[in-house]
């Protein structure tokens, strides 16, 4: 089988330690330092020898990153706080998350599949790898294409006029969270700061994260004014099978109304057709100011496809990928609206309690 | 002795006390709760680990192999290069192509060109990552019609000629009289893409050194008996110094039917350190070691006359271009196997096929499920459904109409047995309620019907001999036990069951009293293996042979002890006892001490040959088996209009099994045929990329992993009616026919035409992707052809055709215009020991009325 390459593996009991490792550590010269969580998608990834570390620190052994808390007083609706080594199945049966942010239980309940919702956490699947099918390989297939931009190589074998890296961002957590205006409180051993989720993500495949390789994600912060009693929101995930599959298209979307369901403020993000969650933006604004109807919704989801290229990097013909990107829009904003989605709905449901 | 054994076995009179009743299967538990050890779950004391270096360009000539870096690493114990395997092998002996490690040149991305070995894997690993080869680059050859158009250079130097490996060309009876009666002729080209078995186990073997230059082999293989011969001839040691041990399968589906390269450098490195030597390939591996389905392009073409209500096919003409990939495989059984089980469906008075296949730089393509013919049947189900589109006809009634006849010889002198195709149609028709629904459902929702037929063994051995293809022997001692000892391999299809199952009806015991020895070339008799649907059949008969000999002996010396005739005798409840009296007898121990008293050490011996083709032509050899099993199957689709996804909804399916010996395993077996079908129809393919020339000259698998080569999970599965039709073959061991490979066949095509029936577009290849069929649905809107598929068969001149008259022309079986194959033939039958059909069945009556 497959073989892990050497490495140190630094269990940090406390984020003070993991956080003095990456100081330490990460400045070294000749020394890379990575994060591990579930591990679901380091692991294989380090043996396919394209992502590599000298040091691996864990943080699984960190108890205040684990678990769910309100932010606000007990009782009280205000802030969720997640922490980053939430398991994501712990997540997706979240009472009250089903009950405040039941787009974002979805997202998380449709990723890869039940053992590895076991093992994965909500920090490592906002941070995860872009992936591209010339990227994620083992090291005797990137030789045989002489490797790629992303790592070893020079060329974006999915376009290779390409300056830039393609692979398509692989998180069903990050556009939910980009579309409820969620923040992630990053830390270092140099302070601690609470950025827009949004604004964590670069449209770089390479440097899809702009989070310094100093800081460590350890909080997900859902802001209350974006849970159902504030806002409608819906995810939509395409993909080749029920099960396992990363998605090659998700949508996004939230949506506020106020007097007379006229739409206040809108967020759309597409997943897996850029290298970060893909803004629609011309697609959320045209929806403000009247209120969310069939005409309003196809014209948006006609806006949306044009916000995002798919590219031939992961499953399914690229050029029907653009089509659907519309199809699922549209899907995510009527499901919003109280419409008739129009396409089957997704097969799996959320998990009875 | 019981009146029932007095008729000749099988004997539908005699009653069965396990055959056909639901029985836990002999291996079950052990599979169950882990006992079961796969090859990778051995070890020896010493064992080492070993990792093949493979190629990393497409065609190459090596130029060096630089070892300084890897042998640094520490615990590594040696390496291999080719040049001390330089002999070559194959599964075919017309295409010993292969070599353990490449000696000079690299065929395709995954080509072994070295081997390390170390302490650990992890060592060996790393090693084999720091080998470097310098290669000289050659032409890449990605496509059939590259292969056809560039002769030079030659992937191989042999084949029939440039990079064609081998063209096939037969014409039985009068096809252009046959198309000039013709009303109209229907024509159209499909595709079928190749894929894979995606086996759960991944290829282990483990390699044991003895002194005096022996070795054992223990590996997941379906065909001991072949790696055994391969192993003999490129370690060039007497076979009888090589000992093969084939493990349970965690699935073979075709794709450990070959010798591979690591099984072959295991034996040599262990015998080159002598110590153990384990090899397990990982998953990319299984890829490139493949052997799975050719991608096919084929054009169909056929002539049908209505006569009243009754529409016939005049003639027809079918024409396949494989993509074989690097190496020969059983590619040219392959090839022709594309053609041969087309006629035993429908009656065709006139057939003409002609087939071609090129050498690739891609993974060997060779024998999945089905072997060759599930791509053709595609082919022909789809063309039917449009036929009877055109004719407005039912599809159940235009085949219905055009059945071939049990007993039948077809034009291309296949020898049909029974034939319950008309019974499995009427079963999936009743169950879909497909008069009432087809044509009928509301948009989006359709149904697809679609038949198939498969064969039960090969009737030829891989290499041309006169022996048995199935051996089982047998042997019984005064505790009562009953060993049993064959060659056959358990690739969780169920053989070992069957073979237990056959013996202890024979014998009136209980399974748990006898003990299995099989899959190892030391200790058991020769059975070919687990490929062609052979098991069953052949090892059944066998089995029944041996089982039946060893009746005879304990029935004569328990008739002689307690003085009941012979033929009042009965051995059940392991007991043998007076059928006039049931309470006159002995336990079956007692019966086993009797017969050693008279005769001395038991044993028993029974083998298996397949009765004789009618066919003498060049090719012949390929399609005809002792009977043939036949499926039929409808599924329901829905297919959304606005996005082209579609989902199976049910599916349908009835199979002419002859006779189960065990029914939950024939339910097991049907299912998987389903579940595979659809997989290939759904999504599964062998996909390439090929990376532009001038900046690269990659061409790689596109996604060798289990979670990017797309097949589906449980989750996608739609429920299943299984229909078990059972029409008793004479050939077959209580009447039982195959059910491995069959089941999987209309699966596809049922699904291409329930995609039509909802929305009304065809898409003529597989696997049908959503894109396909948004794209069907776009043309249909714009008024074009509702159609995605291939547009054209490639321009290929297939040589000149062997014409061979029909049965109903009088023929004899041979072509009129193959002078070599004449003289051939002659010489063969003169020095043949194979019967045919009725000579056998006629043998098999004697020997059963002998057994008295």
């Amino acid at each position: 089988m497959l073989r892990l390459p050497e490495f140190q593996l630094v269990s940090a009991q406390t984020l003070a330690d993991a956080t003095a490792v990456l100081a330490s550590e990460g400045a070294a010269e000749g020394r890379t330092v990575r994060l591990v969580a579930g591990g679901t998608d380091l692991w294989p990834n380090m043996k396919r020898r394209h992502q590599k570390a000298t040091t691996v620190v864990s943080l699984m052994g960190i108890p205040e990153l684990r678990g769910i808390r309100n932010g606000g007083n007990a009782g009280d609706a205000g802030e969720l706080a997640i922490g980053a080594t939430t398991l994501l199945d712990d997540l997706a049966r979240d009472q009250r998350l089903r009950a405040r942010y039941p787009a974002l239980a979805t997202a998380v309940d449709s990723i890869s599949s039940p053992p590895l919702r076991n093992m994965g956490t909500i920090g490592g699947n906002v941070c995860v790898d872009t992936r591209c099918t010339y990227y994620n390989q083992t090291e005797d297939w990137r030789r045989a294409i002489d490797y790629c931009l992303k790592e070893d190589g020079t060329t974006c074998w999915v376009a290779p006029g390409s300056p830039k890296c393609l692979a398509h961002s692989a998180s069903d957590s990050a556009p939910v969270l980009c579309a409820l205006d969620a923040r992630v409180k990053l830390v270092s051993a140099a302070g601690d700061r609470t950025v827009p989720v949004a604004g964590l993500f670069r449209n770089d495949g390479i440097d899809y994260l702009g989070k310094r390789p100093d800081e460590i994600l350890t909080e997900i912060l859902l802001p209350a004014g974006s849970d159902a009693g504030h806002c409608r929101a819906a995810f939509w995930k395409l993909r080749r099978r029920g099960s396992i599959d990363f998605a090659v298209l998700s949508a996004a979307a939230a949506v506020w109304t106020g007097a007379g369901g006229t739409v206040t403020a809108a967020r759309i993000y597409l997943g897996a057709v850029a290298s970060q969650p893909q803004p629609a933006t011309a697609a959320a604004d045209s929806l403000l100011g009247r209120p969310l109807t069939a005409e309003s919704i196809a014209h948006a989801a006609k806006l949306a496809r044009q916000a995002a290229t798919p590219m031939d990097n992961t499953d399914f013909q690229a050029q029907w990928r653009s089509v659907m990107v519309e199809k699922y829009t549209a899907a995510a904003l009527r499901e919003v609206a109280g419409l008739d989605p129009g396409l089957s709905a997704p097969k799996h449901p959320l998990p009875g309690l | 002795m019981a009146e029932s054994a007095e008729k000749p076995a099988p004997e539908p009179e005699r009653e069965l006390r396990l055959i056909g009743k639901p029985f836990r299967r002999v291996d079950g538990r052990a599979k169950v709760t882990g006992e079961t050890r796969f090859a990778d779950d051995l070890a020896f004391p010493r064992m080492c680990f070993l990792k093949l270096v493979r190629s990393t360009v497409p065609h190459a000539r090596i130029r060096g192999i630089d070892f300084a870096a890897a042998a640094k690493v520490p615990g590594v114990l040696g390496f291999l290069t080719g040049q001390e395997l330089p002999i070559p092998f194959g599964i075919l002996p017309v295409s010993q192509d292969e070599h353990a490690l490449c000696p000079d040149r690299v065929r395709f991305v995954g080509d072994p060109v070295a081997a390390v070995a170390a302490t650990t894997e992890d060592a060996a690993y790393e090693a084999a990552l720091l080998v470097k080869v310098d290669y000289e680059p050659l032409l890449t050859f990605s496509s059939v019609e590259q292969a056809i158009a560039t002769p030079e250079p030659r992937i191989h130097d042999y084949g029939d000629h440039g990079n064609v490996h081998k063209a096939i060309s037969l014409t039985f009876g009068n096809v252009e009289a046959g198309f000039a009666q013709a009303d109209e002729i229907f024509e159209d080209v499909l595709f079928y893409e190749g894929n894979t078995h995606l086996p759960m186990e991944q290829h282990a073997a483990v390699a044991v050194p003895e002194d005096d230059e022996r070795v054992t082999v223990y590996s997941s293989t379906q065909t001991p008996h072949y790696v055994h011969r391969a192993l003999a001839k490129v370690l060039a040691i007497p076979a009888s110094r090589v000992r093969v041990i084939a493990c349970s399968n965690g699935g073979g589906f075709g794709g450990k039917s070959d010798p591979f390269n690591h099984e072959i450098v295991a034996a040599k490195m262990a015998l080159k350190l002598g110590r153990p030597v384990k090899v397990t390939l990982n998953r990319e591996e299984v890829f490139y070691c493949h052997r799975g389905r050719h991608p096919v392009l084929m054009e169909v073409r056929t002539g049908i006359r209505r006569q009243g209500d009754r529409v016939a096919i005049t003639a027809q003409s079918l024409r396949t271009a494989l993509d074989g990939g690097a190496y020969g495989s059983y590619g040219v059984a392959s090839t022709y196997y594309t053609g041969a089980l087309q006629t035993v469906t429908y009656r065709m008075p006139a057939y003409r096929f002609e087939g071609m296949r090129a050498f690739t730089n891609k993974p060997p393509c060779g024998p999945k499920r089905g072997h060759g013919t599930p791509q053709p049947r595609f082919g022909l189900e789809v063309h039917i459904d449009k036929i009877a589109e055109k004719l407005r006809l039912n599809p159940a009634d235009l085949r219905l109409g055009m059945l071939e006849k049990a007993g039948a010889v077809t034009a291309n002198w296949l020898q049909i047995g029974s034939m319950g195709l008309r019974r499995c149609i009427d079963a999936v028709v009743a169950g879909s309620r497909f008069r009432e629904r087809w044509g009928k459902l509301p948009p989006g929702r359709g149904l697809g019907l679609a038949c198939g037929s498969y064969l039960c063994g090969a009737g030829l051995p891989i290499y041309w001999n006169h022996l048995p293809q199935s051996g089982v022997q047998i042997k019984l001692d005064r505790s009562g036990g009953v060993a049993v000892f064959c060659g056959e391999a358990e690739i969780g299809q169920g053989s070992d069951s069957v073979l237990a199952a056959v013996v202890a009806e024979v014998l009136g015991v209980e399974l748990a009293d006898i003990r299995l020895c099989v899959a190892d070339t030391d200790l058991t008799p020769v059975d070919l293996g687990s490929y062609s649907s052979r098991v069953t059949l052949m090892m059944g008969n066998a089995a029944m042979e041996a089982a039946e000999q060893a009746r005879e002996l304990l029935a004569t010396a328990v008739s002689d002890q307690i003085e009941i005739p012979i033929g009042r005798l009965v051995f059940a409840e392991r007991r043998v006892f007076d059928a006039a009296d049931p309470e006159r007898g002995m336990s079956f121990e007692e019966a086993v001490i009797a017969a050693e008293a008279r005769f001395g050490t038991l044993g028993t011996t029974g083998s298996y040959v397949p009765p004789r083709s009618p066919g003498r032509y060049r090719g012949a050899g390929v399609g005809p088996s002792p009977a043939y099993s036949y499926t039929a199957a409808v599924v329901e689709v829905e297919v959304d209009p606005e996005t082209g996804l579609w989902d199976p909804r049910h599916v349908w399916i009835a199979h002419d099994v002859g006779r189960c010996i065990n029914p939950v395993l024939v339910l097991g077996q049907v299912e998987g045929g389903v579940y595979m079908g659809l997989g290939e129809v759904m999504m599964e393919e062998q996909a390439f990329r090929r990376l532009p020339p001038r900046l690269s000259d990659a061409l790689v698998h596109k996604f060798p992993s289990m979670l990017e080569y797309k097949s589906p999970t449980f989750e996608d599965m739609p429920p299943v009616t299984t229909y078990l039709i059972e029409d008793p073959d004479p050939s077959g061991p209580f009447g039982a026919k195959e059910v491995g490979q069959g089941p999987l066949l209309p699966v596809m095509p049922a699904v291409a035409n329930a995609i039509f029936d909802a929305v009304g577009v065809r898409v003529d290849q597989v696997p049908i992707h959503p894109h396909m069929v948004l794209k069907a649905l776009q043309a249909k809107a714009a008024g074009a052809a509702p159609r995605y598929g291939p547009a054209a068969f490639p321009r290929f001149d297939f040589g000149e055709t062997l014409v061979v008259p029909t049965p109903a022309d009088g023929g004899d079986g041979t072509a009129i215009n193959d002078y070599r194959e004449k003289l051939r033939a002659g010489m063969r039958s003169a020095s043949g020991t194979m019967t045919t059909r009725e000579e056998a069945l006629r043998e098999k009556r004697l020997r059963a009325l002998t057994t008295k």
